[in-house]
């Protein structure tokens, strides 16, 4: 196999033979269409741009970026929700982006998802009983109503919430524990593999604890693997066991969490590192945000060269010309930065 | 009262600010008092309900009536209480000597006027100036808030510009008649980080160049360290603890405090085996008994907790508690550093 496109495998215990998931090129283009009758392709919006990484059995890798740097669609291919221009989504060897929606049933309930929104991802209509039971009854996993009360209870205590919480609906719920329902449901095919896209984003500083404690426990109890997409570097780093940089649709770097934080190499990283508050007015006081500079450029028309080059405090003249390969700088930790 | 000094800018004493539900009146804002001297930054720190931007909302006169009404206290701006103000005074004022920074800049600027125009009626109706006047003075704004090509700019609608950009124009309106406070509501919540990061050392800059007095709203606890002289952290309603950054972030008084510092993973702190949660939820405003409104959710509770509601105790140094509890507090944070 061709190194460049297996970087990931390289890294992790565990996962060096057999990665459970493996992302290979990934792209996806949205194509941005003007008039009404005769629709033309203005431009292409590459979200997703050559994007590859694997996760072994049991990791957790972590996805992060700012808004619109494509980790949400990354997420949405992996789960088949998007369907990748060009490149490829391996579950078990098994390429699922040439799947039919049929054939990805089985696959389905291995791999779920839990979302940011725990308001617009529960059914308004539906009782929590019944969203928690509803994956179960389309996988037809258990046919029995006691024994389907049962799991669903179960579930509901797994997960923190007391067993009566099945009869309210999603309105009754606070923010807390409407995560914890959508967590609930997304357990109750016994998935091997879980999508969380900002699963804590939207919640409070004392419930968002709660809530990466639970996820850690489960992970524990049930050998899951998880792709864990945030914008939040400080959860992540608390989560995860290798972590994705992304930039603009592209793969900036990729190492080792502890590598990550502690000698980030690429200049992407540096300055994100270098923006994150701390609670702590001593060690603020002495920060410099100076190399903190510009905006993120449009998708619809980013730069050439490399996409970070506008804003990159050591810029040379290649990089505006010049995009940089993904390549290995030390064993396990990758970057994309000529300048390394 | 110790809490208000003659001096201060800005002084807000047991304001009380209740919404009636069909459910039964919500306390939003239970007796808060508090000072802003001139020039200073004083955050105010909460999650989500506890009241935090209804204060803010309260002090500008924007409580939404008959839903909502101010029950009681005072506020008062340079010797001026503003509850007593007329709508017509009030709305004189706002703008003019105290300005409003809000969250999302998109739905505060109005989406069908130029940036522009925008900012010339603030400072047409305000200073009086010609619409010539205004434009230049406008243009000089958005320079000084860091928009290259200020004149282009103005003519541009809000739905052109970024977050980033969005948030640099709602700066540059409130300091626009040079107004001796700001408010500013979660003004880099909506923000990507590296762009959070200089908005607030923008905000910082101007403030001081300025001499303007800043209340910071947030519920992160980050944003704060590095801005604000003081830190107010509220919840369920009521203030629970007050003092400087430093004494709230390294000497913190009280148990919510300490929760909340402790619930956040840190960049600067080893990766740690596991979070500390606070347990439980926040208490449903309408149903608040006499006691501790964070007692139930308290791992310092006594009997007491659930009794009395402690009042505010001043510590010393200016640090302020409202904890029975406080000096085991004290001693926890001790015992772990």
């Amino acid at each position: 196999m061709n190194r460049k496109y297996a970087p990931a495998a390289a890294a992790t215990t565990g996962s060096r033979e057999d990665p459970l998931v493996e992302v290979r090129e990934l792209k996806k283009y949205f194509p941005l269409t003007k008039g009404l009758v005769f629709r033309r392709t203005m431009a292409l919006i590459k979200a997703v741009d050559a994007v590859s990484f694997s996760i072994g059995k049991g990791e957790t890798v972590g996805l992060v970026g700012e808004s619109g740097c494509g980790k949400t669609t990354t997420g949405l291919c992996i789960l088949n929700l998007e369907r990748p221009t060009e490149g490829a989504v391996f579950y078990e060897g098994v390429n699922l982006s040439a799947l039919s929606q049929h054939q990805l049933i089985p696959w389905r309930r291995r791999i779920q998802v839990i979302f940011q929104d725990p308001y617009s991802s529960l059914n308004p209509r539906m009782k929590v009983g019944e969203i928690i039971a509803d994956p179960i009854r389309v996988h037809r996993l258990i046919a029995d109503a006691r024994q389907l009360r049962e799991r669903v209870a179960d579930l509901l205590n797994v997960c923190g919430l007391p067993v009566k919480m099945a009869e309210r609906y999603p309105h009754e719920l606070s923010g807390g524990q409407r995560q914890r329902v959508g967590i609930a449901r997304a357990l109750s095919t016994h998935p091997e593999f879980i999508v969380c896209d900002e699963a804590v984003s939207a919640l409070d500083v004392s419930i968002q604890a709660q809530i990466i404690n639970l996820l850690e426990d489960l992970r524990e109890e049930f050998h899951l693997t998880y792709l864990f997409i945030s914008h939040d570097l400080s959860v992540v780093r608390h989560l995860c066991h290798r972590i994705v940089v992304m930039y603009l649709g592209k793969m900036m770097e990729m190492a080792e969490t502890d590598a990550l934080f502690n000698s980030p190499l690429h200049p992407y990283t540096q300055v994100l590192l270098a923006s994150i508050p701390v609670p702590d007015p001593e060690v603020e006081a002495k920060r410099d945000y100076s190399r903190v500079q510009g905006e993120i450029p449009s998708p619809i028309n980013p730069p050439g060269g490399c996409v970070f080059h506008p804003r990159c405090p050591i810029a040379v003249k290649s990089c505006y010309s010049q995009v940089p390969s993904f390549r290995e700088i030390i064993p396990g930790h990758w970057a994309a930065c000529s300048e390394v | 009262m110790e809490l208000t000094k003659l001096s201060s800018l800005f002084e807000v004493e047991d304001l009380r600010t209740q919404f009636f539900t069909p459910t039964g009146i919500v306390k939003a804002v239970d007796g808060i008092s508090y000072t802003v001297d001139e020039g200073e930054t004083v955050a105010i720190v909460g999650e989500s309900g506890c009241g935090k931007s209804v204060s803010a909302l309260s002090i500008l006169g924007l409580i939404p009536e008959p839903a909502g009404k101010i029950a009681g206290g005072s506020i008062r701006f340079m010797g001026t209480d503003l509850l007593k103000l007329s709508d017509e005074e009030i709305r004189r004022m706002r703008g003019r000597q105290f300005a409003m920074i809000f969250q999302e800049p998109m739905t505060s600027l109005n989406p069908v006027l130029t940036i522009g125009r925008q900012i010339r009626e603030t400072l047409q109706t305000h200073l009086g100036l010609s619409r010539e006047q205004a434009m230049q003075r406008a243009e000089e704004l958005l320079g000084m808030v860091g928009i290259a090509d200020a004149g282009g700019r103005l003519k541009q609608y809000p739905h052109q510009l970024s977050g980033g950009m969005r948030q640099r124009v709602m700066i540059a309106m409130a300091l626009s008649c040079e107004p001796e406070l700001i408010i500013a509501d979660e003004p880099t919540t909506a923000l990507d980080v590296t762009i959070q990061a200089q908005i607030l050392e923008l905000m910082k800059d101007l403030t001081h160049r300025f001499d303007v007095a800043l209340i910071i709203i947030t519920h992160n606890l980050g944003v704060v360290a590095r801005y604000a002289d003081r830190v107010n952290v509220m919840y369920a309603g009521k203030f629970v603890e007050m003092g400087t950054a430093l004494q709230i972030y390294h000497g913190p008084k009280h148990p919510y405090t300490l929760g909340l510092l402790r619930s956040v993973p840190r960049l600067d702190h080893p990766r740690s085996e596991r979070l500390i949660p606070i347990v439980g939820q926040p208490p449903d405003l309408t149903r608040l008994g006499n006691g501790c409104t964070y007692e139930p959710r308290c791992s310092f509770r006594v009997s007491r907790c659930a009794a009395e509601f402690p009042p505010m105790q001043n510590i010393g140094d200016g640090h302020f508690s409202a904890c029975w509890q406080y000096k085991e507090v004290d001693q926890t944070t001790r015992d772990r550093s």
